[in-house]
């Protein structure tokens, strides 16, 4: 394991060094020429310099969010040496602070603060869980930073202080749920989840379209204590119901106990019979799990690392280049990348760093090099992107069986479904 | 809300119902069982039994890796070395808590729940340090996974049946050397009245030690033997520890009978009502029941008469 705390503060005080030396030169500057681009991104009271911009990654590499949160703090790392190699952003290198989480929503909201307040970093890259976002959000409003946030999440909410980077619930279920109507003639679907505002949220939008738009039946809804680790008596009660469909938001350790204990049960899940399909396991989870444990379940997402476009292929490539060769990367490893290429995008086309302008820059930016394919910034600050549907191998991979036609448009506030 | 079913195939499922039951209460016994050892014969509350218990599990993983590599010829019966192996490297690291920190808390339980609470915080992070921060998969031989189909509704899990049959043995042997062995004798003794027991020439320290350190290699057993139901990672163990605490506290601290007949207690109550309500309104009535027995009783189902 690397202890990227420590290479942090080592490239933090560097940073802090450079700005230091940086004070003389940009007052002699002041007397006499400063170029015109270099004054127009200066004017903003942020920490840029005429060669660096800070930047801030805020994710918990401690406690229980750290099993998550490593690999957007991968990705995000990744994204901002490919852009400094390329020449970094405005004419400027990135650097980065980074600052712990440590799965404590509170210290969330208190390390935003230092990273605006004290930092006064151009955008910070972070937040995985739902709370941990609601923490930091009146922060990043108050004092107006720029948050790129890349979990899938639950929708009803839109900030204009972020951009959300991962699908929100009906971007993600509503395809899923027609898939399975479709392709496997589901009728019966069993909605299961950990206890908690996302998979409530979720199973809400999934019952709403299951009984008013699909017109079929949901026959039961479960929800169990996160880190709950018993779940026989629910693979009981699934056994007895016969649903055609099992729809799954558990989340963290209980996904362990449930896909082990769902086999050891004699449930075969590539029988299909019922068919499992789950919002909530990446290729991430599926390390923990066991690829031969969970062989045969659907997962409906925007990104699986086995997406065979070169944009992907190159991606996997850098990724595996520098983190490993036996990293794997799941859907919000990807979104958590798209977050700096995307700020860099609508620093470029605002000519600034300046937040109130990359705001105004940031709906209508297109990423044609996103490794998902392709996405677009929504107006409502959310993203354009396509879902898929992946069936899980004993490799630990999903193989993408779907694809919808087009990009789906993200509704945080959808009608019909609250 | 049975009415849609036939009579056939209700029977199965109160049978698989039932059995899901004892599967849950094996699983709290083992649990629970190192706990009790380390809270009832001590007095020590130790924060940290969960860490201990994932050791077990990350030596499993180790030695899975270890077969995998080595001697893939006889890769099924990997399980029972690392269940060993696991139990022997617990009860070392138990020791030497004990040696390092525990002893020099005897007179301040309180303090030995904060003692051992930063002991757990300082595991989980050498966990994450040294194996990840993602949970690790632990590949089990082909003969734990799976189940012996009875009927068709009814199906027995293979690895329901190793960990009811994994806690028998182990209850038993505890049991048994508590009662038979030396060991267990010179722990009774010290347990009653520890003056008198050093008086007699017993050494009260060496007992403490190997007490805590059966404890602890306990847990690395029940870690070990869950790797074949839950996840493996660095804060999985905070996972059970409320669960054995409320198995330890209800069934009476100082008496293994009573931690057994807690778990059984406990176990079928959490299940039944699983079976009729959601898992989480099952969780809130199930501790809303050992609360109320416990306002009654509050030294718990069991209790050890000691004459003080």
């Amino acid at each position: 394991m690397r202890l990227p705390s420590f290479e942090n503060t080592a490239l933090a005080r560097r940073g802090f060094l450079k700005n230091l030396l940086a004070i003389p030169a940009a007052l002699m500057l002041a007397h006499t020429s400063v170029p015109a681009l270099a004054d127009e991104a200066n004017t903003t009271g942020l920490a840029v310099t005429d060669d660096t911009v800070k930047v801030g990654i805020l994710h918990s590499v401690t406690g229980t969010m750290a099993i998550s949160e490593t690999g957007s703090v991968q990705a995000e790392k990744l994204a901002i040496e490919q852009i400094n190699a390329m020449g970094g952003v405005l004419g400027r290198k990135i650097e980065y602070i980074q600052e712990d989480g440590a799965s404590d929503w509170p210290t969330f909201a208190e390390k935003s603060k230092k990273l605006l307040v004290q930092d006064k970093v151009a955008a910070v890259f972070g937040c995985w869980t739902s709370a941990s976002r609601k923490a930091a959000l009146p922060v990043f409003e108050q004092y107006n930073g720029m948050l790129y946030y890349p979990t899938f999440y639950e929708g009803l909410e839109q900030s204009p202080n972020v951009i959300y980077t991962g699908q929100e619930a009906t971007q993600q279920i509503l395809e899923g749920l027609d898939w399975a109507a479709r392709e496997k003639g589901a009728k019966k679907f069993y909605l299961l989840g950990s206890d908690y505002i996302w998979p409530r949220t979720s199973n809400k939008i999934a019952r709403k379209h299951i009984e008013n738009v699909l017109g079929s039946k949901v026959v039961g809804e479960e929800y169990y204590p996160l880190g709950h680790t018993q779940f026989n008596s629910v693979i009981n009660k699934i056994k007895l119901k016969k649903p055609d469909v099992v729809f799954i938001s558990v989340v963290g350790g209980s996904n362990v106990a449930f896909y082990k204990q769902l086999k050891a049960a004699g449930i075969d899940m590539g029988k299909e019979k019922p068919l499992f399909l789950t919002i909530s396991v990446t290729e991430d989870e599926i390390l923990g799990i066991g690829g031969e444990n969970i062989e045969g379940i659907y997962a409906s997402m925007k990104y699986f690392q086995s997406l065979p476009n070169e944009n992907n292929q190159a991606f996997v490539k850098a990724f595996k280049e520098r983190w490993g060769d036996d990293i794997v990367i799941g859907d919000v490893t990807q979104a958590a990348y798209l977050g700096p290429w995307l700020w860099k995008a609508a620093v470029e086309k605002a000519g600034s760093f300046d937040i109130d302008k990359v705001r105004e820059a940031s709906p209508g930016i297109e990423l044609t090099t996103a490794p998902e394919g392709y996405v677009r910034v929504h107006k409502n600050h959310h993203l354009w992107s396509k879902t898929r549907i992946g069936l899980a191998e004993p490799d630990g991979q999903y193989k993408v069986v779907y694809e919808s036609d087009d990009l789906i448009e993200p509704d945080p506030f959808p009608e019909g479904y609250q | 809300m049975f009415a849609e079913y036939s009579a056939s195939e209700l029977t199965s499922i109160f049978a698989m119902q039932g059995f899901a039951g004892l599967i849950l209460f094996s699983v709290f016994v083992l649990m629970a069982l190192g706990l009790a050892i380390i809270f009832g014969q001590m007095g020590v509350i130790n924060m940290a039994h969960g860490e201990f218990m994932i050791l077990g599990a990350y030596v499993t993983y180790i030695i899975s890796n270890l077969f995998a590599d080595y001697l893939p010829v006889i890769y099924d019966s990997y399980f029972f070395v690392a269940m060993i192996v696991a139990f022997f490297v617990t009860a070392a690291l138990g020791a030497f808590v004990e040696w390092a920190m525990i002893r020099h808390l005897y007179r301040r339980p309180l303090d030995t729940l904060l003692a051992t609470w930063g002991l757990s915080l300082i595991l989980q992070q050498l966990y994450r340090s040294v194996f990840g921060a993602r949970e690790v998969g632990v590949t089990l031989p082909d003969w734990l996974m799976g189940s012996y189909p009875v009927t068709d509704l009814v199906e027995v899990p293979v690895n329901g049946l190793f960990v009811m049959g994994l806690t028998i043995v182990i209850t038993v042997g505890v049991a048994l050397m508590m009662q038979k062995s030396r060991l267990g004798k010179q722990t009774r003794a010290v347990v009653q009245n520890r003056p008198m027991a050093a008086a007699v020439g017993i050494n009260t320290e060496k007992v403490d030690r190997m007490t805590f350190a059966l404890g602890c290699g306990i847990a690395g057993i029940a870690g070990s033997a869950f790797t074949m139901i839950g996840s493996t990672g660095p804060t999985s163990g905070q996972l059970y520890i409320v669960d054995t605490f409320l198995v330890v506290v209800f069934g009476g601290a100082s008496s293994l009978l009573g931690t057994v007949a807690s778990a059984f207690t406990i176990s079928q109550a959490q299940s039944t009502m699983e079976f009729f309500l959601s898992g989480s309104m099952a969780k809130v009535l199930t501790l809303l029941f050992v609360v109320g027995i416990l306002m009654l009783r509050p030294q718990g189902l069991f209790t050890l008469k000691v004459r003080h």
